[in-house]
């Protein structure tokens, strides 16, 4: 087998030292009747590169591939070009196959990524600081929930009509357990979000307000109001970003008073992956970080005086603080936010502007041009590289009616919130640097048929 | 020899006074030994490392949000860039370097065939909301690995979704929660024992159990008696980790199942050291209710630096029933569909619901799934097989230079452990550690598990050749020795690597977590 180095005369050498007659004598402390005698019935014998490439192949090839057709899906994961020497990087063995900085020593090129990776988070979310990354922008989500509770010692949050409903559905998942009481509402195919409901809400008992900006359907709305209700009351202002490429064109949400901003990383440098691994970010006021989860580097230095990083304020963490952690998450997801930090170096600030300025054009003139067709109303009037229209007709089977004519339309509020009779006509379109205006004709000529 | 070499030119041999961290240069530079600085320190605001046509002239619909502030976001040129991170890249070990053996952790060659067909357009370029008839392949493959872990494990279902180890603990432990609760009974007490990795804890203590530890006998196992005497009704069940992490197999686990089952509670088992035994023993053979598995251990998904995970549960059929959503559906005519909340409707109605976004870490599926079809049945089991194998023959070259407090309890499993005791004063795991890092080693993992005293866990695994493994054990003896001998030299070490030992206390206390500069700070305002 090509990846076990062990040679049979090495294996017996081994034995030899051991002072074992056989493999089997290492084994002697499973019990008799859960020993397997040999490999597992019924599954398939070792092979070779070329058979597994060939089978792997063969199943990618049944996927509709987004560079392969009309491409307009977003919703909490967006298509962006990623520069070439992204991918070379995040593939140097010394990244790819390295561990947990833990010996940091020998792992300063782990921890200065990590290091600017915080600062560039901080940067672009607004805030003061920034951990190493989490999981995904949902769990992301749920965590700074309950961290929201361990800051105010209050149990309630209020939770946007506007957040992702998947994100929704995670912390609606964690708090049956945790004894959250969460506030949750539907969108409303509507040109403004909720912030008035949502102000409306906050009392002495809220622990926090969760908003995405922008929101499920697009929409941009300003946070400061917001924030100020919210800071009245002593709750806490989440902000929740899903599309971080829209933070070189719109305002940072810490700008705007935001205590805590989690978002999802995938759009720049991470790309689409069936939906992971992703990267969750993670940000907030200085005054909160000891409250924070996850993984922090911290900038020191060595015995001989030299600058050096190091992993940080770990008796936050479950290796040291067991079940009083701040969490039980016990990794990050350094590669991709490795893969982010390498996109945002090359793009620095002029690029990652340009780039949101030809993701807003292109979304603005997609929008026009949708809005053109009969039976499509473009119901967001803010928005930045993403949009809602409501067709004349449920969108879902639409929207599979166009996938088996090549064209991924977009997604149908009908997916996101089924049953919800006054979401299914929703369609959510998202434009970036990837799509093309031949794309854009093409879809609405399809919506033109399929409307008619 | 003058004919040959009429220059008078002579290979040049290092002075031998010269240490190396004696030479200081102007760039502070040793040779291939490269600083490098941050990026806001090289990089500007106006650098791009990526060419933009003109955006077209558009109005803006930004409802008066236009971002005006100066974000503060240093860029470098394309070269550049590739250089800071091929830079800094060498100041990292890998398992592309050398042996990593790092107990509990399972660091194994990362083949590169799983980086190609991650990387297939068909599996990298796709969006998770596609509709499912333009996803076959991609639900075919979480399918496939799906029914490969389920068989290896003997169990009844599997939860693909969980983003990491620790999640699929907290998915094992809602499932055994949801079934409590379906059950009408409020047993509040997990039980624990303090050899544990302390996610368990953790994440007991998230679900809102009451976690109490479990004792172990002299040889580092499990007292049964003791944890028999402890079950009653208000014990929800245990945590275990089988292979433990002394680096032992559990050998009355399923005696332990048996009685906690008797006792109305259900067995987690945390499956970090499944490599050790997968294709030799199936978990749902020893009454495992549920086990979650890290792709990135045992099925060599890179551990890229700290995640990302992927972290599968593997379920019996009495917990089943409440695993998450999403997941895969296949049916007759070879069709799979993704159950989601939209198509769940009453086909499984106990789920605790939803853990994350979407599907899970797909693309460690697809690299997890191309490993186990590389290795076949046969492979996995040589996996355990090898990985045994070196463990032990590590502890047994070991064992007479450093204490193994297990030793005698029989053969390791796939990671050897050794403590501290018979070090001199002032001498302790930390040098020793330390000491393999200027041997070109990464050191094993220290302090853990706590039920040894300065606790060393070597983990060679399968991947590494003999000669590898001889030069380790040869490296690690000879630090021991310097240890036992109190050379003081060690207690400086590293002397060779990119830096010394670091201040990790000055860190904690007055933290720097982000870079700041006052010019640029200035500019914001």
């Amino acid at each position: 087998m090509r990846y076990l180095p062990l040679t049979e005369a090495d294996r017996s050498a081994m034995l030899g030292v051991i002072g074992a007659k056989s493999i089997d004598d290492l084994f002697v402390d499973v019990p008799a009747e859960a020993r397997l005698s040999g490999p597992i019935a019924g599954l398939p014998l070792h092979a070779s590169e070329l058979a597994v490439e060939r089978h792997m192949t063969r199943l990618a090839a049944k996927n509709l591939s987004a560079g392969a057709a009309p491409f307009f899906l977003g919703c909490g994961a967006y298509r962006h070009h990623v520069p070439a020497s992204v991918d070379h990087i995040i593939q140097r063995g010394e990244f790819l196959t390295s561990y947990t900085p833990y010996q940091p020593e020998i792992a300063q090129g782990t921890l200065q990524v990590m290091f600017e990776f915080q600062s560039q988070i901080a940067r672009l979310l607004g805030c003061d600081v920034a951990n190493a990354s989490m999981y995904d922008g949902s769990t992301a989500c749920w965590e700074a929930i309950t961290m929201a509770r361990r800051v105010t010692k209050r149990a309630k949050a209020i939770l946007s009509g506007g957040l992702h409903p998947h994100y929704v559905s995670v912390a609606n998942t964690m708090a049956k357990y945790t004894g959250d009481q969460l506030v949750t509402s539907l969108p409303t195919l509507s040109p403004t979000p909720d912030t008035d409901d949502l102000i409306a809400q906050i009392d002495d008992d809220t622990s926090c307000v969760v908003v995405q900006y922008p929101d499920i359907l697009g929409r941009i709305a300003d946070l400061s109001k917001l924030a100020e209700a919210a800071h009245a009351k002593k709750a806490l202002l989440i902000a929740v970003v899903t599309e971080p490429v829209a933070l070189g064109a719109i305002k940072s949400p810490g700008e705007m008073g935001a205590d805590i901003v989690v978002g999802e990383g995938q759009s720049l440098g991470v790309g689409l992956q069936f939906g992971g691994p992703y990267v969750g970010l993670f940000a907030c006021s200085e005054k909160l970080v000891r409250q924070m989860p996850g993984r922090l580097c911290g900038q020191t230095v060595d015995a001989e005086g030299k600058r050096g990083f190091v992993l940080t304020l770990s008796t936050r963490e479950q290796h040291i603080r067991r079940e009083k952690a701040t969490s039980n998450i016990c990794t990050s997801s350094v590669l991709c936010a490795l893969a982010m930090s390498v996109h945002m170096t090359l793009l620095g600030e002029k690029g990652l502007r340009d780039l949101a300025a030809i993701n807003h054009a292109g979304a603005s003139a997609a929008a026009d041009r949708l809005a053109q067709v009969k039976g499509v109303d473009l119901i967001t009037p803010t928005f930045f590289n993403e949009f809602t229209v409501k067709l004349s007709k449920e969108a879902r089977p639409i929207v599979r009616a166009l996938a088996d004519k090549g064209i991924l339309a977009g997604v149908s509020l009908g997916r996101l919130y089924p049953g919800i009779a006054d979401l299914e006509n929703g369609l959510v379109v998202a434009v970036t640097e990837t799509t093309t205006q031949e794309d854009v004709e093409t879809l609405a000529s399809a919506l033109e048929e399929a409307l008619a | 020899m003058s004919n040959i070499n009429p220059s008078g030119w002579r290979p040049t041999t290092p002075q031998a006074s010269g240490a190396a961290g004696d030479d200081v240069t102007f760039t502070g530079n040793r040779a291939l030994m490269l600083e490098e600085a941050l990026i806001f320190e090289i990089g500007s605001t106006e650098t791009t490392g990526v060419d933009f046509g003109t955006a077209p002239r558009a109005t803006s619909r930004l409802g008066g949000l236009e971002r005006t502030d100066t974000i503060g976001l240093p860029g470098l040129s394309e070269p550049e860039t590739v250089r800071h991170y091929t830079r800094l890249s060498r100041q990292n070990y890998a398992i592309d370097l050398g042996l990593f053996p790092l107990g509990s952790c399972t660091m194994k060659h990362n083949p590169r065939l799983n980086e190609k067909m991650a990387r297939l357009p068909g599996f990298a370029d796709i969006h998770p909301l596609q509709p499912v008839d333009t996803v076959q392949g991609a639900l075919g493959v979480i399918n496939e690995l799906a029914q490969w872990l389920v068989t290896l494990t003997g169990m009844h279902g599997v939860a693909m979704t969980p983003k990491a180890g620790a999640h699929g603990e907290l998915c094992g432990i809602l499932c055994i929660k949801a079934a409590l609760e379906a059950r009408g009974e409020d047993r509040r007490v997990l039980l624990v024992p303090t050899s544990a990795h302390g996610t368990n804890p953790a994440t007991a203590a998230f679900a809102g159990f009451t976690v109490e530890d479990i004792p172990a006998t002299h040889d580092g196992r499990v007292d049964l008696e003791a944890l028999k005497a402890r079950l009653g009704p208000d014990v929800a069940g245990v945590m275990i980790t089988n292979p433990n992490t002394c680096g032992l197999f559990e050998r009355d686990m399923k005696a332990i199942s048996d009685a906690v089952h008797a006792a109305g509670g259900y067995v987690y088992c945390d499956g970090a050291n499944f490599n050790a035994i997968v294709g030799r023993v199936r978990p749902g053979d020893l009454g495992i209710d549920a086990m979650h598995i890290n792709l990135h251990k045992t099925f060599s998904t890179p551990h890229g630096g700290g995640g990302p995970g992927s972290g599968p549960v593997v379920l019996s059929e009495a917990l089943s029933p409440y695993g998450p959503l999403p997941f895969t559906e296949l049916y007759a005519d070879g069709h799979i569909t993704l159950v989601e909340e939209e198509t769940v409707g009453d086909r499984h109605p106990h789920t605790f619901g939803r853990m994350t976004a979407f599907q899970g870490q797909m693309g460690m599926f697809t690299r997890a799934l191309t490993y186990i079809l590389s290795h076949g049945a046969d492979g996995l089991r040589q996996v355990a097989e090898d990985s045994v194998l070196n463990a032990n023959y590590v502890l047994r070259a070991m064992e007479d230079v450093l204490d193994a407090p297990f030793a005698k309890s029989g053969p390791c499993m796939h990671e050897a452990i050794f403590s501290d005791k018979g070090l001199p004063e002032g001498f302790s795991t930390i040098d020793i550690a330390k000491g393999l890092i200027d041997e070109g080693f990464h050191p094993m993992t220290v302090y853990f598990p706590l039920v040894v005293h300065g606790a060393m866990l070597v983990e060679p695994t399968e991947t590494e050749s003999k000669a590898t493994l001889d030069q380790f054990i040869g490296a690690l003896r000879s630090v021991a020795n310097r240890a036992k001998q109190g050379d003081p030299a060690l207690k400086a070490a590293p002397a060779l690597a990119p830096r010394r030992r670091l201040d990790e206390t000055a860190a904690a206390r007055k933290p720097v977590l982000v870079w700041k500069d006052a010019a640029l700070a200035q500019a914001a305002e």
